[in-house]
Protein backbone atom coordinates (compact mmCIF):
# COMPACT_ATOMS: atom_id res chain seq x y z
CA UNK A 1 0.00 0.00 0.00
CA UNK A 2 2.88 2.20 1.00
CA UNK A 3 5.40 1.63 -1.30
CA UNK A 4 3.04 1.71 -4.50
CA UNK A 5 1.29 4.82 -3.13
CA UNK A 6 4.69 6.62 -2.82
CA UNK A 7 5.49 5.71 -6.85
CA UNK A 8 1.85 7.24 -7.85
CA UNK A 9 2.41 10.10 -5.52
CA UNK A 10 6.26 10.91 -7.53
CA UNK A 11 4.12 10.37 -10.48
CA UNK A 12 1.82 13.01 -8.86
CA UNK A 13 4.14 15.58 -8.25
CA UNK A 14 5.89 15.48 -11.72
CA UNK A 15 2.82 15.56 -13.99
CA UNK A 16 1.85 18.28 -11.71
CA UNK A 17 4.66 20.27 -12.65
CA UNK A 18 4.08 19.59 -16.06
CA UNK A 19 0.80 20.88 -16.20
CA UNK A 20 2.11 24.18 -15.17
CA UNK A 21 4.29 24.32 -17.82
CA UNK A 22 0.77 26.00 -19.79
CA UNK A 23 1.76 28.84 -17.83
CA UNK A 24 4.58 29.69 -20.28
CA UNK A 25 2.87 29.31 -23.36
CA UNK A 26 1.20 27.48 -26.04
CA UNK A 27 4.96 26.45 -27.80
CA UNK A 28 6.03 25.75 -24.27
CA UNK A 29 3.72 23.72 -23.19
CA UNK A 30 3.85 21.61 -26.75
CA UNK A 31 7.28 21.40 -26.47
CA UNK A 32 7.51 19.79 -23.24
CA UNK A 33 4.78 17.31 -24.32
CA UNK A 34 6.85 16.45 -27.60
CA UNK A 35 10.32 16.25 -25.45
CA UNK A 36 8.29 13.94 -23.08
CA UNK A 37 8.24 11.56 -25.41
CA UNK A 38 11.81 11.79 -27.17
CA UNK A 39 13.36 11.15 -23.35
CA UNK A 40 16.00 8.55 -23.84
CA UNK A 41 16.48 8.53 -27.43
CA UNK A 42 18.13 7.34 -29.85
CA UNK A 43 18.51 4.15 -27.03
CA UNK A 44 14.69 4.36 -26.53
CA UNK A 45 12.16 4.32 -29.39
CA UNK A 46 10.46 7.57 -29.70
CA UNK A 47 7.68 7.32 -26.73
CA UNK A 48 9.82 4.81 -25.09
CA UNK A 49 10.52 6.31 -21.96
CA UNK A 50 6.42 7.03 -21.88
CA UNK A 51 6.14 3.43 -22.01
CA UNK A 52 8.61 2.46 -19.24
CA UNK A 53 6.86 4.57 -17.26
CA UNK A 54 3.03 3.54 -18.24
CA UNK A 55 4.00 0.16 -17.26
CA UNK A 56 5.55 0.80 -13.93
CA UNK A 57 2.21 3.10 -12.61
CA UNK A 58 0.36 0.05 -13.78
CA UNK A 59 2.08 -2.42 -12.09
CA UNK A 60 2.05 -0.06 -8.69
CA UNK A 61 -1.54 0.64 -9.49
CA UNK A 62 -2.14 -2.91 -9.61
CA UNK A 63 -0.41 -3.45 -6.26
CA UNK A 64 -2.35 -0.60 -4.43
CA UNK A 65 -5.19 -2.47 -6.09
CA UNK A 66 -4.45 -5.96 -4.54
CA UNK A 67 -3.35 -4.68 -1.25
CA UNK A 68 -6.44 -2.75 -0.85
CA UNK A 69 -8.34 -5.56 -1.61
CA UNK A 70 -6.59 -7.80 0.35
CA UNK A 71 -7.30 -5.66 3.56
CA UNK A 72 -10.52 -5.02 3.00
CA UNK A 73 -11.51 -8.84 2.44
CA UNK A 74 -9.25 -9.25 5.64
CA UNK A 75 -11.96 -6.21 7.33
CA UNK A 76 -14.89 -8.21 5.95
CA UNK A 77 -13.38 -11.69 7.76
CA UNK A 78 -12.55 -10.34 10.37
CA UNK A 79 -16.38 -9.00 12.09
CA UNK A 80 -18.78 -11.73 10.57
CA UNK A 81 -21.71 -10.12 12.75
CA UNK A 82 -21.96 -6.19 12.51
CA UNK A 83 -23.07 -4.35 14.86
CA UNK A 84 -26.48 -3.05 15.21
CA UNK A 85 -25.56 0.24 16.13
CA UNK A 86 -22.65 1.83 14.56
CA UNK A 87 -22.11 5.66 14.70
CA UNK A 88 -19.56 7.09 12.08
CA UNK A 89 -15.87 6.16 12.52
CA UNK A 90 -14.56 9.13 14.83
CA UNK A 91 -11.50 9.28 12.45
CA UNK A 92 -11.13 11.68 9.90
CA UNK A 93 -13.59 12.07 6.86
CA UNK A 94 -10.34 11.06 4.40
CA UNK A 95 -9.97 8.31 6.13
CA UNK A 96 -13.04 7.28 6.13
CA UNK A 97 -13.53 7.28 2.19
CA UNK A 98 -10.11 5.91 1.19
CA UNK A 99 -11.84 2.54 -0.14
CA UNK A 100 -14.29 4.28 -2.48
CA UNK A 101 -12.83 7.52 -2.61
CA UNK A 102 -10.16 5.13 -4.29
CA UNK A 103 -12.75 3.11 -6.42
CA UNK A 104 -13.86 6.49 -7.61
CA UNK A 105 -10.16 8.23 -8.27
CA UNK A 106 -9.42 4.80 -10.49
CA UNK A 107 -12.67 5.88 -12.09
CA UNK A 108 -11.39 9.66 -12.53
CA UNK A 109 -8.25 7.76 -14.38
CA UNK A 110 -10.19 5.75 -16.84
CA UNK A 111 -11.98 8.56 -17.89
CA UNK A 112 -8.84 11.51 -17.82
CA UNK A 113 -7.25 8.68 -20.21
CA UNK A 114 -9.72 8.76 -22.46
CA UNK A 115 -10.10 12.81 -22.52
CA UNK A 116 -6.35 13.75 -22.66
CA UNK A 117 -4.48 11.00 -23.57
CA UNK A 118 -6.64 9.20 -26.51
CA UNK A 119 -8.47 12.29 -26.92
CA UNK A 120 -12.18 10.24 -27.77
CA UNK A 121 -13.63 12.18 -25.17
CA UNK A 122 -12.23 15.28 -26.61
CA UNK A 123 -12.96 18.21 -28.98
CA UNK A 124 -9.14 18.04 -30.25
CA UNK A 125 -8.10 14.81 -31.75
CA UNK A 126 -5.14 15.64 -32.88
CA UNK A 127 -2.91 14.31 -29.96
CA UNK A 128 0.33 16.80 -31.14
CA UNK A 129 -2.00 19.71 -29.91
CA UNK A 130 -1.53 19.53 -26.02
CA UNK A 131 -1.96 22.68 -25.18
CA UNK A 132 -5.03 22.85 -27.69
CA UNK A 133 -6.60 19.91 -26.13
CA UNK A 134 -6.80 21.37 -22.41
CA UNK A 135 -8.07 24.39 -23.60
CA UNK A 136 -10.95 23.53 -25.41
CA UNK A 137 -11.19 20.34 -22.96
CA UNK A 138 -12.25 23.24 -19.90
CA UNK A 139 -13.80 26.00 -22.08
CA UNK A 140 -16.38 28.00 -20.28
CA UNK A 141 -18.98 26.29 -22.31
CA UNK A 142 -17.71 23.00 -20.78
CA UNK A 143 -17.96 23.84 -17.04
CA UNK A 144 -19.24 20.50 -16.34
CA UNK A 145 -15.90 18.82 -17.20
CA UNK A 146 -13.85 21.44 -15.31
CA UNK A 147 -16.64 20.64 -12.31
CA UNK A 148 -16.37 17.04 -12.97
CA UNK A 149 -12.34 17.32 -12.75
CA UNK A 150 -12.22 19.51 -9.45
CA UNK A 151 -14.50 17.33 -7.61
CA UNK A 152 -12.42 14.52 -8.65
CA UNK A 153 -8.99 16.25 -7.61
CA UNK A 154 -10.49 17.47 -4.22
CA UNK A 155 -11.45 13.48 -3.85
CA UNK A 156 -7.55 12.84 -4.68
CA UNK A 157 -6.88 15.53 -1.86
CA UNK A 158 -8.23 13.54 0.74
CA UNK A 159 -7.39 10.44 -0.51
CA UNK A 160 -3.40 11.99 -0.26
CA UNK A 161 -4.16 13.55 3.24
CA UNK A 162 -4.54 10.30 5.07
CA UNK A 163 -2.80 8.13 2.93
CA UNK A 164 0.68 10.24 2.62
CA UNK A 165 0.56 9.95 6.84
CA UNK A 166 -0.42 6.88 6.58
CA UNK A 167 2.05 5.79 4.46
CA UNK A 168 4.72 6.46 6.39
CA UNK A 169 3.23 5.62 9.71
CA UNK A 170 2.89 1.79 7.48
CA UNK A 171 6.87 2.17 6.80
CA UNK A 172 7.80 2.51 10.86
CA UNK A 173 8.31 6.47 10.39
CA UNK A 174 6.47 9.01 12.80
CA UNK A 175 5.40 11.84 10.53
CA UNK A 176 3.29 15.45 11.12
CA UNK A 177 -0.32 14.92 9.68
CA UNK A 178 -0.15 18.58 9.45
CA UNK A 179 2.84 17.78 6.56
CA UNK A 180 0.66 15.05 4.82
CA UNK A 181 -2.60 18.00 5.08
CA UNK A 182 0.60 20.25 3.25
CA UNK A 183 1.78 17.76 0.43
CA UNK A 184 -2.16 16.93 -0.28
CA UNK A 185 -3.23 20.98 -0.59
CA UNK A 186 -0.08 21.63 -2.50
CA UNK A 187 -1.04 18.57 -5.20
CA UNK A 188 -4.85 19.99 -5.43
CA UNK A 189 -3.59 23.41 -5.73
CA UNK A 190 -1.29 22.51 -8.46
CA UNK A 191 -4.24 20.14 -10.32
CA UNK A 192 -7.17 22.88 -10.28
CA UNK A 193 -4.95 25.46 -10.77
CA UNK A 194 -4.76 24.83 -14.52
CA UNK A 195 -8.71 23.69 -15.41
CA UNK A 196 -9.89 26.71 -13.53
CA UNK A 197 -7.31 29.22 -15.09
CA UNK A 198 -8.57 28.13 -18.71
CA UNK A 199 -12.09 28.08 -17.65
CA UNK A 200 -12.04 31.87 -16.34
CA UNK A 201 -10.16 32.60 -19.43
CA UNK A 202 -6.74 33.56 -17.68
CA UNK A 203 -5.02 31.16 -20.10
CA UNK A 204 -5.98 31.49 -23.89
CA UNK B 1 -33.90 8.08 35.82
CA UNK B 2 -35.78 5.89 33.48
CA UNK B 3 -34.09 4.10 30.57
CA UNK B 4 -34.63 2.20 27.92
CA UNK B 5 -32.07 -0.69 27.20
CA UNK B 6 -31.45 -3.04 24.06
CA UNK B 7 -29.23 -5.53 25.17
CA UNK B 8 -27.49 -8.17 22.73
CA UNK B 9 -28.79 -11.38 24.54
CA UNK B 10 -26.71 -14.89 22.89
CA UNK B 11 -27.64 -17.80 24.78
CA UNK B 12 -24.28 -19.42 23.86
CA UNK B 13 -22.13 -19.36 21.22
CA UNK B 14 -23.27 -21.76 18.95
CA UNK B 15 -26.73 -19.95 18.81
CA UNK B 16 -27.92 -17.04 17.13
CA UNK B 17 -28.61 -14.13 19.27
CA UNK B 18 -30.64 -10.72 19.26
CA UNK B 19 -31.24 -7.48 20.22
CA UNK B 20 -34.03 -7.39 23.41
CA UNK B 21 -35.47 -4.38 24.53
CA UNK B 22 -35.56 -3.86 28.64
CA UNK B 23 -37.12 -0.66 30.76
CA UNK B 24 -34.98 0.10 33.46
CA UNK B 25 -36.63 2.63 35.98
CA UNK B 26 -34.89 4.55 39.22
CA UNK B 27 -31.80 4.79 37.81
CA UNK B 28 -29.01 6.56 40.20
CA UNK B 29 -26.99 9.14 38.13
CA UNK B 30 -24.28 8.00 40.21
CA UNK B 31 -24.44 4.55 39.27
CA UNK B 32 -21.57 3.20 37.29
CA UNK B 33 -22.63 1.78 33.96
CA UNK B 34 -22.10 -1.74 35.70
CA UNK B 35 -24.25 -1.29 39.07
CA UNK B 36 -27.42 -0.14 36.31
CA UNK B 37 -26.91 -3.74 34.96
CA UNK B 38 -26.52 -4.77 38.49
CA UNK B 39 -30.14 -3.69 38.93
CA UNK B 40 -31.65 -5.16 36.06
CA UNK B 41 -30.18 -7.97 36.56
CA UNK B 42 -31.77 -8.32 40.34
CA UNK B 43 -34.91 -8.10 38.61
CA UNK B 44 -34.56 -10.41 35.63
CA UNK B 45 -33.69 -12.93 38.34
CA UNK B 46 -36.57 -12.00 40.88
CA UNK B 47 -38.55 -12.32 37.79
CA UNK B 48 -37.09 -16.00 37.00
CA UNK B 49 -35.29 -14.99 33.76
CA UNK B 50 -31.72 -15.53 33.00
CA UNK B 51 -29.86 -12.51 33.89
CA UNK B 52 -27.69 -10.46 30.98
CA UNK B 53 -23.98 -11.69 31.20
CA UNK B 54 -21.20 -9.31 31.09
CA UNK B 55 -17.76 -9.28 32.25
CA UNK B 56 -16.34 -7.02 34.81
CA UNK B 57 -13.44 -7.22 37.84
CA UNK B 58 -12.08 -4.85 39.47
CA UNK B 59 -14.53 -2.06 39.22
CA UNK B 60 -11.73 0.29 39.54
CA UNK B 61 -10.54 0.56 35.62
CA UNK B 62 -7.79 -1.23 35.96
CA UNK B 63 -7.77 -4.46 34.99
CA UNK B 64 -9.15 -4.73 31.73
CA UNK B 65 -12.51 -6.78 31.73
CA UNK B 66 -15.08 -4.95 31.28
CA UNK B 67 -16.05 -4.74 27.85
CA UNK B 68 -19.47 -3.25 26.35
CA UNK B 69 -20.22 -1.47 22.88
CA UNK B 70 -22.40 1.46 24.08
CA UNK B 71 -23.96 2.98 21.62
CA UNK B 72 -21.80 2.29 18.97
CA UNK B 73 -18.54 3.22 20.94
CA UNK B 74 -16.46 1.07 23.15
CA UNK B 75 -16.70 1.35 26.38
CA UNK B 76 -19.17 3.88 25.83
CA UNK B 77 -19.26 8.03 25.55
CA UNK B 78 -16.66 8.92 27.87
CA UNK B 79 -12.84 9.26 26.18
CA UNK B 80 -10.35 7.55 27.97
CA UNK B 81 -12.51 5.58 30.46
CA UNK B 82 -12.83 2.18 31.15
CA UNK B 83 -17.14 0.94 30.85
CA UNK B 84 -17.27 0.22 34.65
CA UNK B 85 -15.80 3.66 35.81
CA UNK B 86 -18.95 5.64 32.74
CA UNK B 87 -21.45 6.84 35.38
CA UNK B 88 -24.99 6.77 34.10
CA UNK B 89 -24.43 10.95 34.65
CA UNK B 90 -23.35 10.90 31.09
CA UNK B 91 -26.68 9.64 30.01
CA UNK B 92 -30.25 11.71 30.46
CA UNK B 93 -33.51 10.93 31.48
CA UNK B 94 -35.53 9.00 28.92
CA UNK B 95 -32.38 7.89 26.80
CA UNK B 96 -32.64 4.73 24.88
CA UNK B 97 -28.96 2.85 25.13
CA UNK B 98 -27.65 -0.01 22.83
CA UNK B 99 -25.75 -2.27 24.56
CA UNK B 100 -23.76 -4.77 22.15
CA UNK B 101 -20.43 -7.31 22.96
CA UNK B 102 -16.94 -6.95 21.12
CA UNK B 103 -17.40 -7.90 17.62
CA UNK B 104 -14.77 -9.18 16.04
CA UNK B 105 -13.79 -12.90 14.57
CA UNK B 106 -10.64 -13.40 16.76
CA UNK B 107 -13.36 -12.65 19.81
CA UNK B 108 -16.46 -15.19 19.93
CA UNK B 109 -18.92 -14.71 22.03
CA UNK B 110 -19.81 -17.17 24.90
CA UNK B 111 -22.77 -15.78 25.92
CA UNK B 112 -24.69 -12.80 25.62
CA UNK B 113 -22.03 -9.48 25.82
CA UNK B 114 -19.46 -11.95 27.08
CA UNK B 115 -16.43 -12.54 24.52
CA UNK B 116 -13.49 -14.79 24.29
CA UNK B 117 -10.46 -13.15 24.20
CA UNK B 118 -8.00 -15.56 24.30
CA UNK B 119 -6.60 -14.47 21.12
CA UNK B 120 -4.77 -11.71 22.98
CA UNK B 121 -3.03 -14.44 24.87
CA UNK B 122 -2.15 -16.32 22.21
CA UNK B 123 -0.33 -13.16 20.81
CA UNK B 124 1.22 -12.24 24.21
CA UNK B 125 2.60 -16.19 24.28
CA UNK B 126 4.22 -15.70 20.77
CA UNK B 127 6.51 -13.13 22.43
CA UNK B 128 5.04 -10.81 24.83
CA UNK B 129 7.31 -11.62 27.73
CA UNK B 130 11.47 -10.93 28.55
CA UNK B 131 13.85 -14.31 29.61
CA UNK B 132 15.27 -12.04 32.42
CA UNK B 133 16.22 -14.19 35.08
CA UNK B 134 13.63 -14.06 38.09
CA UNK B 135 14.27 -13.73 42.14
CA UNK B 136 14.87 -10.35 44.27
CA UNK B 137 14.40 -7.41 42.51
CA UNK B 138 17.31 -5.72 41.11
CA UNK B 139 19.22 -2.37 42.66
CA UNK B 140 17.69 0.87 41.48
CA UNK B 141 19.20 2.17 38.35
CA UNK B 142 21.87 -1.18 37.68
CA UNK B 143 19.91 -0.96 34.62
CA UNK B 144 20.34 2.71 33.33
CA UNK B 145 16.99 3.44 30.94
CA UNK B 146 17.03 7.04 29.47
CA UNK B 147 13.62 9.17 30.80
CA UNK B 148 12.14 9.48 27.49
CA UNK B 149 12.12 5.89 26.79
CA UNK B 150 11.13 5.01 29.90
CA UNK B 151 7.89 7.31 29.71
CA UNK B 152 6.88 5.67 26.40
CA UNK B 153 7.32 2.24 27.96
CA UNK B 154 5.12 3.23 30.85
CA UNK B 155 2.92 4.76 28.66
CA UNK B 156 2.29 1.72 26.37
CA UNK B 157 2.40 -0.66 29.46
CA UNK B 158 -0.24 0.43 30.37
CA UNK B 159 -2.37 -1.31 28.45
CA UNK B 160 -5.20 -3.09 30.16
CA UNK B 161 -5.88 -5.67 27.22
CA UNK B 162 -9.40 -5.29 27.37
CA UNK B 163 -9.55 -5.40 23.67
CA UNK B 164 -11.92 -2.26 22.84
CA UNK B 165 -9.54 -1.28 19.99
CA UNK B 166 -10.33 -4.39 18.33
CA UNK B 167 -13.94 -3.79 18.98
CA UNK B 168 -13.70 0.00 17.60
CA UNK B 169 -11.53 -0.95 14.56
CA UNK B 170 -13.64 -1.04 11.36
CA UNK B 171 -11.22 -3.60 10.27
CA UNK B 172 -11.37 -5.90 13.23
CA UNK B 173 -7.46 -4.98 13.96
CA UNK B 174 -5.65 -5.59 16.81
CA UNK B 175 -2.73 -3.52 15.83
CA UNK B 176 -2.95 -1.50 18.58
CA UNK B 177 -2.76 -3.54 21.65
CA UNK B 178 0.15 -5.50 19.65
CA UNK B 179 1.82 -2.60 18.87
CA UNK B 180 1.34 -1.60 23.01
CA UNK B 181 3.32 -4.57 23.73
CA UNK B 182 6.12 -4.58 21.07
CA UNK B 183 6.62 -0.83 22.70
CA UNK B 184 6.88 -1.61 26.33
CA UNK B 185 8.99 -4.44 25.65
CA UNK B 186 10.93 -3.05 22.71
CA UNK B 187 12.09 0.43 24.76
CA UNK B 188 13.65 -1.32 27.83
CA UNK B 189 17.11 -3.17 28.03
CA UNK B 190 15.06 -6.18 29.23
CA UNK B 191 13.29 -6.47 26.22
CA UNK B 192 16.49 -6.23 23.85
CA UNK B 193 17.47 -9.87 23.86
CA UNK B 194 13.95 -11.00 21.72
CA UNK B 195 13.35 -8.32 20.35
CA UNK B 196 13.82 -9.38 16.57
CA UNK B 197 12.11 -12.47 17.28
CA UNK B 198 8.93 -10.62 19.52
CA UNK B 199 7.75 -8.53 16.64
CA UNK B 200 7.87 -11.15 14.27
CA UNK B 201 6.01 -14.03 16.19
CA UNK B 202 3.64 -11.71 17.44
CA UNK B 203 2.61 -10.19 14.17
CA UNK B 204 2.22 -14.03 13.08
CA UNK B 205 0.00 -14.96 16.14
CA UNK B 206 -2.13 -11.67 15.60
CA UNK B 207 -2.56 -12.04 12.01
CA UNK B 208 -3.21 -16.17 12.80
CA UNK B 209 -5.83 -15.08 15.15
CA UNK B 210 -7.89 -13.79 12.51
CA UNK B 211 -7.78 -9.97 13.16
CA UNK B 212 -8.12 -7.79 10.40
CA UNK B 213 -5.04 -5.64 8.84
CA UNK B 214 -4.31 -2.18 10.44
CA UNK B 215 -4.93 0.70 8.14
CA UNK B 216 -4.14 3.68 9.96
CA UNK B 217 -7.58 4.49 10.66
CA UNK B 218 -6.90 5.58 14.48
CA UNK B 219 -10.45 4.53 15.69
CA UNK B 220 -8.57 2.59 18.15
CA UNK B 221 -7.42 5.18 19.81
CA UNK B 222 -9.84 7.45 20.39
CA UNK B 223 -11.52 4.47 22.48
CA UNK B 224 -8.18 3.48 24.12
CA UNK B 225 -9.29 3.78 28.11
CA UNK B 226 -5.60 4.13 28.28
CA UNK B 227 -4.80 6.30 25.42
CA UNK B 228 -2.34 4.27 24.21
CA UNK B 229 -1.02 6.52 21.32
CA UNK B 230 -1.30 5.94 17.47
CA UNK B 231 2.46 6.32 17.00
CA UNK B 232 3.44 3.45 18.43
CA UNK B 233 1.73 1.34 16.02
CA UNK B 234 4.49 3.22 13.64
CA UNK B 235 6.99 1.95 16.32
CA UNK B 236 6.07 -1.58 16.04
CA UNK B 237 6.21 -1.28 12.46
CA UNK B 238 9.85 -0.12 12.59
CA UNK B 239 10.69 -2.50 14.58
CA UNK B 240 9.23 -5.77 12.25
CA UNK B 241 11.19 -3.52 9.39
CA UNK B 242 14.05 -3.54 11.30
CA UNK B 243 13.49 -7.53 12.33
CA UNK B 244 13.19 -8.67 8.94
CA UNK B 245 16.16 -6.85 7.49
CA UNK B 246 18.52 -8.69 9.92
CA UNK B 247 16.85 -11.98 9.90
Amino acid sequence: MAVSGALLIGFLFLHMIGNLKIYFGASSFDSYAHWLRKIGEPILPYSGFLWIQRVVLLVAIGAHIWAATSLAIAARKARPVAYAHRPKVQGSYAARTMRWGGVIIALFVVYHLLDLTTRHLNPVADTNQAFGAVTADFAPGRWYVTLFYTLAVVMLGFHLRHGVWSAFQTLGWKFPRTVALAVSVLLCAGFLMVPLSVMFGIIK
Amino acid sequence: MKLHLRVWRQASGGVRGEMVAYEVDDVSPDMSFLEMLDVLNERLTLEGEEPIAFDHDCREGICGMCSLVINGTAHGPQKATTTCQLHMRSFNDGDTIDIEPWRARAFPVIKDLVVDRSAFDRIIQAGGFISAPTGSAPDAHATPVPKADADDAFEAATCIGCGACVAACPNGSGMLFTAAKITHLGLLPQGQPERDARVIDMLHAHDEAGFGGCTNTGECTQVCPKGIPLASIARLNRDYRDAVKRA
